[in-house]
């Protein structure tokens, strides 16, 4: 099951990319069930998290199925380890401050959105139709972490302060979503998705029109942290599925 | 139930033809079954009692997330992860919207919070006790959700107008809460020989403190006879426990699992069963804040919201910007 061991083919590689993020930073979201600074925002992240454990739901039970190994898409989320893990390493990242939770959920939405746009045209329709329902929820995602952004941005010196330091320490995980792999060149050549690079413009255009109503400068290193998509990722990782896999993992086979 | 010990300030019932014409008129509007609204005029010790007592309730359903909360990064499939998370972001809607019914009696959600944190306001003991399993997570859904229904559907016809109104809308999420977690008891209750264990021993563990929830006896309580009278209370403290112990013992034997309590037993005579009493001590130790979890959810809460005094700030700085800048443009 490790990363090299069987090469997947292209739709099970998306499948799993788009799986394996949807289902870490729906993870993360959830952490902050019952601690968020209000009630409506406990609401928001829950409603958030669901929607992503749902769509989670969705790309792992199309990479079982197409993989056709006979696993579930509990399988795929329950026992596979690190190395088999391929989401980026953005999601992977600790929830610090709500402004850096939410700057997290602003840069992924803004590339997530034009992302499954994009797939909504892709060759296979198992690939369209999940694009489509996603979407819907994905764009109500990124206008409420935009707003957010914007609102917290200019609102006072230290939530301006706050979302600075959250950007400044996240951009450097924003360049992984752009940079294509050979697997991504496979994806692409199969029609089943667009070369990661192709996103950028939009996504840039997007993010910094936001930061400059928000009154957030744009980092100017532009070093990318990258491995996750392809199964190195940071320390965090490990720790999130010893908590999300402990029961399938003490109880070896049970049925919940 | 989720209000527990709510006073009332009275020190003995009145009579109709002890009140003035206007509290008169009032309580005869409460006996013909009308509807109280908030612009309407109310007796003082009405609108306090109901202050208490939602702001009890909305309380019990923000602490409750966390003992569920707790789980929601451990649940065992992806189906039962999205399951507990609606139910938990079910409980947070239901905390706004009774924060929103006790706002119409002129308390703000702020003062409402500072009560909570300050140990004034108190909140279920229920939620005081830990989640050590998941199946501590299906008995949550089946005791504490089913006993919150057995007070919430009477309450959906109480006096006043509000809580009514948010009581409707919260009982049709409950019974999903309850039959997610009877149907995770079931599933283990069907499971391995450890799977099996640990449903027992979260049975043995939740169900006095779910006994307790309905609060302890009442029928010599002014209180609980003043509420009564104006129809925020339908039910004694006993007669509901008793509708609980007889509509649960029966799913627990479905389940094959044993009810905790030696002294429980059929009777043919009262048509319901007689059972033991919780131990009473430990409930008042678990209200004056000697639980095993009342600092660590109290202080979750006080975390949650002194930590995110810079996020609501700026929220109302942008907003207060933006109203200035609407100005200016409109000069
Ligand atoms: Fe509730
Ligand atoms: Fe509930």
């Amino acid at each position: 099951m490790a990363g090299h061991a069987v090469q997947t083919a292209p739709l099970v590689e998306l499948a799993l990319r788009m799986g394996d993020n949807c289902l870490i930073l729906g993870h993360r979201n959830s952490e902050w069930c019952g601690h968020s600074p209000a009630l409506e925002e406990d609401i928001a992240l829950a409603n958030m998290a669901l929607d992503l454990i749902g769509q989670t739901q969705l790309w792992l039970g199309l990479a079982a199925e197409a993989e056709g190994r006979g696993r579930s898409a509990d399988d795929l989320a329950y026992l596979r380890d690190v190395p088999a893990f391929r989401n980026l390493l953005l999601v992977e990242q600790p929830n610090g401050d709500f402004g850096r939770t939410i700057m997290r959920q602003f840069l992924f939405d803004s590339w997530h959105l034009p992302m499954l746009r994009a797939l909504q045209g892709a060759s296979d329709e198992r690939v369209a139709e999940i694009a489509e329902k996603a979407s819907k929820e994905v764009a109500y995602h990124l206008e409420r972490s935009g707003d957010l952004v914007i609102r917290l941005g200019d609102g006072t010196e230290e939530s301006h302060r706050r979302m600075q330091a959250a950007l400044d320490l996240l951009w450097s995980y924003a360049g992984e979503m752009f940079a294509g792999d050979a697997r991504d060149a496979e994806i692409a050549a199969a029609g089943l998705a667009p070369e990661p690079d192709s996103l950028r413009p939009v996504w840039r255009s997007h993010v910094e029109a936001v930061l400059a109503e928000a009154t957030l400068a744009v980092p100017q290193n532009d070093y990318a942290q990258k491995g996750g998509k392809s199964g190195r990722h940071s320390e965090h990782l490990g720790f999130i599925l010893a908590e999300m896999q402990f029961l399938q993992r003490a109880y070896p086979g049970a049925a919940w | 139930m989720y209000a527990q010990l709510v006073k009332t300030d009275a020190a003995r019932l009145r009579t109709l033809d002890e009140m003035d014409p206007q509290e008169r008129a009032f309580q005869e509007r409460i006996d013909a079954g009308e509807k109280i609204e908030p612009k309407e005029w109310m007796p003082e010790g009405y609108r306090k009692t109901l202050v208490r007592q939602i702001s009890q309730h909305a309380h019990s359903e923000i602490v409750g997330q966390l003992p569920e909360g707790n789980w929601i990064t451990r649940a065992p499939t992806l189906e039962r992860k999205a399951i507990l998370l609606a139910k938990v972001q079910d409980e947070a809607g239901h905390g706004l919207y009774l924060y929103c019914a006790a706002e119409t009696l002129g308390i703000s959600r702020d003062e409402m919070y500072a009560q909570l944190h300050s140990g004034k306001a108190k909140y279920s003991s229920i939620f005081n006790y830990p989640t050590l399993s998941w199946a501590d997570i299906g008995a949550i859904g089946w005791l504490v959700d089913g006993a919150a229904i057995m007070n919430q559907v009477p309450l959906q016809r109480c006096s006043y107008g509000p809580y009514a109104r948010a009581m409707v809308r919260i009982c049709k999420e409950e019974s999903f809460h309850q039959r997610q977690g009877f149907h995770i008891m079931s599933v283990l209750a069907k499971g391995s020989d450890a799977q099996k264990a640990m449903a027992q021993d979260a049975l043995d563990r939740w169900w006095w403190p779910s006994l307790m929830m309905f609060g302890p006896s009442d029928d010599a309580s002014v209180h609980s006879a003043q509420s009564m009278a104006w129809n925020i209370k339908q039910d004694s403290n006993d007669a509901l426990r008793q509708k609980f112990v007889d509509q649960t013992v029966p799913q627990a034997r479905f389940l094959g699992l044993t009810v905790p309590d030696p002294d429980l037993a059929w009777n043919e005579e009262k048509g319901g069963f007689d059972f033991g009493q919780p131990d009473w001590d430990e409930f008042y130790a678990v209200i004056a804040g000697n639980g095993p979890c009342n600092r660590e959810r109290l202080q979750a809460r006080k975390d949650a919201w002194d930590e995110g005094a810079w996020f609501r700030e700026g929220l109302s700085a942008h907003a207060r910007k933006k109203a200035d800048r609407r100005m200016a443009q409109a000069a």
